[in-house]
Order: C-alpha cells, then sequence, then structure tokens
C-alpha cells in the first residue's frame, strides 16, 4: 500500500538522485588517485571506499537519527536509532518515503566524511582513517546536517543551505585543515615536487562527480518541484562559468589552460552552486561561477607555498567554495525565484546576516571538533605511517596490493600453505 | 674513465639526484629496473591469487665520469641511496674504453666533462 502524500515523480526522481549521489564518491576516488603519487592510488581511492562502508552504516544506526530526529536546537533525538520508524510513510511534509529520504542524506554524509581524506592522504594510516571517520560522521557530520537540514539552530534562524553548503562544503573543508594540521605533513612535503600521477584519472573524476552533483544539488529539493528544476540547471551553469575563470587565471599566469586546473574549477563551480542551487536566478548563478572562482583559485595557488600540506586542497575546494556561495546566496536570492526569501540586493539585509552566521559558526564547529577528535584517535593509535612505510608508499604498506602491478617476477603461493618458491611467473593475477 | 653504475630505492633516487648534483656530478641516466637482491620479499594477495613479488622497482643511475671523479661519485650515489635497511642497492664501477660527444666528437675524458658555460 502507498501512503497517500506519496508523490511517484518525486519518488522516482529521487531515487535516481540518491544512487547519482553515491556515485560521487567512487568518483571522488578517482579524483583523488589520479592527484597522488603512484604508489599511494589505490589508498588514496580505498580511503572514499571506506567511507562508503564506515559512514554508511553509522549513518544508519545513529548518525541519521542525531541529525533528523526532532527539532532540537542542537542535536536530534535518539528516537530514529537503527532507523527506528522510518518506513515508507513520508516524513513530515515530504511527498517521498522516509526510508529514501534517509538513505539520500546517508549519501551526502558518505560524500563528506570522504571529502576529508584528501587533507591526509599519503601518509594517513588506514585503520586510523577508519576510526576517524565512524567517529567523525556522528560528532561533526550528524551535528551540522542537523542545523542546517534537520530542524537545528541555523535553519530555525533563518539560514538558507540547498545542498549542503554547511554540512558537507565548510564542514568538510574546514575539518580538512585541522586533520592537515593534526596529521602533519607529508615527509617530503616542501622538499620535493609531489605531482600528480594521472592528470586523466583526475578529468575523469571530476566529470564524474559533476554528473552525480546533479543528483546531488537537482535532489536536494526533494522532489520534482521548480527549485530541483533551478538547482539542476545551476549545475550546469555554475561549473562552465567557474572553467571559464579558471581558463583565464591559468592563462594570464603560465600562459597555458591546466587540465588539472580545469578539473578543479568544476569542483569549485560545482560546490559554490551548492548551497544557493535552488534559491537564485541561473543569471545570478552565473556571476557565482565567475566570481567564486577568484578566491578558491588565489588559495589553490598561496596554499602550497605554506607548510601546511593540505593534500588535496579541500579547504580551498570545498571550504572556501563553500563559505563564498553560501554568502552570496544572502546576497542575491529572489522570491520571485524560490518562493522563499530575498537576499540583501533584493532588500532584505536580516538573511545575508544569517548567512554570515553560518559562514562563522560552522568552520569554528567543524576546524575545533576535527581537531580534538583527531587528538584524541592519536592517543589510542598512530595516525600515520612510519616513514619507511611512506616511502614504500602506502599500496603495499596498507594493502598488500599495487595499483599497476605487472606480475614480472610474482611467485605464486601455494594455497595449502607450502609457499615453496614454485617458479611460476604469474602474467596477470585476476 | 670509469662508469659508475648505482642502483638504488625508488624512493631514494631523489635524495641521489640532490646528491650528485651537490657533487658537481653533471651528467648522467637514469632509467627504471626491476631487480632482485637480498631483501624480503613483499607479500600481496590478489582476490584468491596470493604471490610473492620476487622483483623490486629499482632506479638505475649509470654516470661516466673521469678517474679523479670516481670517488666523488660513488660518495655520492652512497650518500643518497643510503638508509640502513637491505634493499638499499649496489654500485658497479665498470672501465670505460671509449666515449665521445656526439655533437662535437669530442673523444673520451673531453666527452664526459661537463661544458663549462
Amino acid at each position: 500500500m502507498m501512503f497517500a502524500a506519496i508523490d511517484t515523480g518525486d519518488t522516482a526522481w529521487m531515487l535516481a538522485a540518491t544512487a547519482l549521489v553515491l556515485m560521487m564518491t567512487p568518483a571522488l576516488g578517482l579524483f583523488y588517485a589520479g592527484l597522488v603519487r603512484s604508489k599511494n592510488t589505490l589508498n588514496t581511492f580505498m580511503m572514499c571506499v571506506a567511507a562508503i562502508a564506515i559512514a554508511g552504516v553509522t549513518w544508519a544506526l545513529i548518525g541519521y537519527s542525531l541529525a533528523f530526529d526532532g527539532e532540537g536546537a542542537l542535536l536530534g533525538g535518539l528516537g530514529h536509532f537503527a532507523l527506528d520508524g522510518v518506513g515508507f510513510e513520508p516524513r513530515g511534509e515530504g511527498t517521498i518515503p522516509h526510508l529514501l529520504f534517509m538513505a539520500f542524506q546517508g549519501t551526502f554524509c558518505i560524500i563528506t566524511v570522504a571529502l576529508i581524506s584528501g587533507a591526509v592522504v599519503e601518509r594517513m594510516r588506514f585503520g586510523a582513517f577508519m576510526v576517524f571517520a565512524a567517529l567523525w560522521s556522528v560528532v561533526v557530520y550528524a551535528v551540522l546536517a542537523h542545523w542546517a537540514f534537520g530542524g537545528g539552530w541555523l535553519a530555525a534562524q533563518g539560514t538558507l543551505d540547498f545542498a549542503g553548503g554547511v554540512p558537507v562544503e565548510m564542514g568538510s573543508g574546514f575539518s580538512a585543515l585541522a586533520a592537515a594540521l593534526v596529521v602533519g605533513a607529508r615527509k617530503d612535503y616542501g622538499r620535493q615536487a609531489l605531482l600528480p600521477h594521472n592528470a586523466v584519472y583526475v578529468l575523469l573524476g571530476a566529470g564524474l562527480l559533476w554528473f552525480g552533483w546533479f543528483g546531488f544539488n537537482g535532489g536536494s529539493g526533494l522532489g520534482v518541484g521548480d527549485a530541483s528544476v533551478l538547482a539542476f540547471v545551476n549545475t550546469l551553469l555554475t561549473p562552465a562559468c567557474a572553467l571559464i575563470t579558471w581558463f583565464v587565471l591559468d592563462l594570464i599566469r603560465g600562459r597555458k589552460v591546466t587540465a588539472i586546473g580545469a578539473a578543479t574549477a568544476i569542483i569549485v563551480g560545482c560546490v559554490l552552486i551548492t548551497p544557493a542551487g535552488g534559491f537564485i536566478s541561473p543569471g545570478w548563478a552565473m556571476v557565482l561561477g565567475f566570481l567564486g572562482a577568484l578566491p578558491c583559485y588565489g588559495m589553490i595557488m598561496w596554499r602550497p607555498r605554506t607548510r601546511v600540506d593540505e593534500t588535496l586542497d579541500v579547504l580551498a575546494a570545498h571550504g572556501l567554495a563553500g563559505f563564498t556561495g553560501i554568502l552570496f546566496l544572502g546576497l542575491v536570492a529572489q522570491v520571485g525565484w524560490n518562493g522563499v526569501a530575498d537576499g540583501l540586493f533584493y532588500g532584505d539585509a536580516g538573511q545575508f546576516w544569517s548567512q554570515a552566521l553560518a559562514a562563522i559558526v560552522t568552520p569554528a564547529y567543524a576546524f575545533v571538533m576535527t581537531f580534538v577528535l583527531l587528538k584524541l584517535v592519536g592517543a589510542v593509535m598512530p595516525l600515520r605511517a612510519t616513514e619507511h612505510d611512506e616511502a614504500v608508499g602506502m599500496d603495499v604498506v596498507q594493502h598488500g596490493e599495487e595499483a599497476y602491478v605487472t606480475g614480472e617476477g610474482a611467485i605464486l603461493v601455494m594455497p595449502d600453505g607450502d609457499d615453496r618458491p614454485v617458479e611460476v611467473p604469474v602474467a596477470n593475477p585476476g | 674513465m670509469k662508469l659508475v653504475i648505482g642502483i638504488v630505492r625508488p624512493e631514494q633516487a631523489n635524495e641521489v639526484l640532490e646528491a650528485l648534483y651537490r657533487a658537481e656530478v653533471r651528467g648522467f641516466s637514469v632509467s627504471r629496473v626491476q631487480g632482485h637482491g637480498g631483501e624480503l620479499d613483499r607479500v600481496e594477495t590478489y582476490r584468491g591469487t596470493t604471490v610473492k613479488m620476487g622483483l623490486s622497482e629499482k632506479v638505475r643511475f649509470e654516470v661516466a665520469v673521469s678517474d679523479s671523479f670516481v670517488q666523488t661519485t660513488v660518495e655520492a650515489l652512497c650518500e643518497g641511496a643510503r638508509t640502513g635497511e637491505v634493499g638499499d642497492g649496489k654500485i658497479f664501477v665498470v672501465p670505460l674504453e671509449q666515449a665521445v660527444r656526439i655533437r662535437t666528437g669530442e673523444p673520451d675524458e673531453a666527452a664526459v666533462t661537463p661544458v663549462a658555460k
């Protein structure tokens, strides 16, 4: 039996959107894997895969409940612990099954956890990362999601956040900064050039992320209404404009348009429009792409000159872009487009201050909590691999695999435990 | 004239390059090789297939130098490549019969001496 409030069109789109958002996490794995050295390809990718495993479970067990059970100012309740009471009946005023809403929000938690790994790749121990991921998904993500989406105090005082500028983008970006500071720089950082090993992965990952982002932003209207269509279209326009800005800045800086720069611009553009997607006109979304890319570009050029090895620039591409997007929305939101609120340019200065409040409190909470969490995890287990292991590469050390194994000289170990060195080269282990 | 061959860990290759530059050894070639020495095999598993990797990735430096530069080159290779653990690699010094700089046709010692700018 289907509940009367359920809309089949909305439900159909949200099923697809949830799958699209889940795909963003392996896409991010590809993007990140291309940006690291070849000896760390698998470890980097696996951190994203681990996020699906860890955050998927913590979300169902407790994260969802803390984020979306009740209207507590700071935190939700435990009423939905282990998905208790999450069934086919819509949640509140919704038009899709509660269970589907939970899964859609869960994919957001997963990718946010995966995003933070970008700050600590190439040296953080895989086990320590998984422990951190489990704690972070509950202590930081669920709390921020409650504030922005679940009826918490930020939403209650008027902050608009369409698809996760608060919990996802600023949450991951400023947590990434804290993680980079606690875990520390790679041993060769600042001494050797540590270059991306496969720019095609980076571009392909960025392309798949963009594709998935249509579900991320387009699904955040929780249906097929005007807001979803607006966010969907803006997800096309803003990254395109960010790309153009990036091309121009690359040309000015080095006289060449770079591929990895373009991949970065796609991410920055998608992040910029994430908080604002369903609230601002397509015209302003384009302006946001053109202008919002500027500070992010500046930060990505400046950060490697510092001693902070925030390796894959999560702070610039997500934290700063999310920050920019959430403020910009406070300037140019239009009731004519969103039916909800006007921004400063259209007569409501209060909206801008609501946005500014979120842009101050979220980074502070994410940074401080992540810093403390990692210090706690670090007190009970080593956070990083030894210098020797870091030099050999995390793939072999942490996973016992290589991304680009040739099989030459590989000696088969017999399954009966008798590992006499039979000289059988394994051409291509399946 | 000697050809100094240094086979080192890939992760030490940058250190070796730095050491060679510091020792003012300017001309060399580098290749990626696979080899087997005394080091323990790495065990890797791909689904049901467990293998011991008998060959390790190494980087091979070849430096042709005049006799007076042999010791400097060997020391630079050692300094850059040494970690103290099994698997640091080997250095071989072999006699070199002839060398020619292709651009000018200069023979032997002149050919292995970096061009003064």
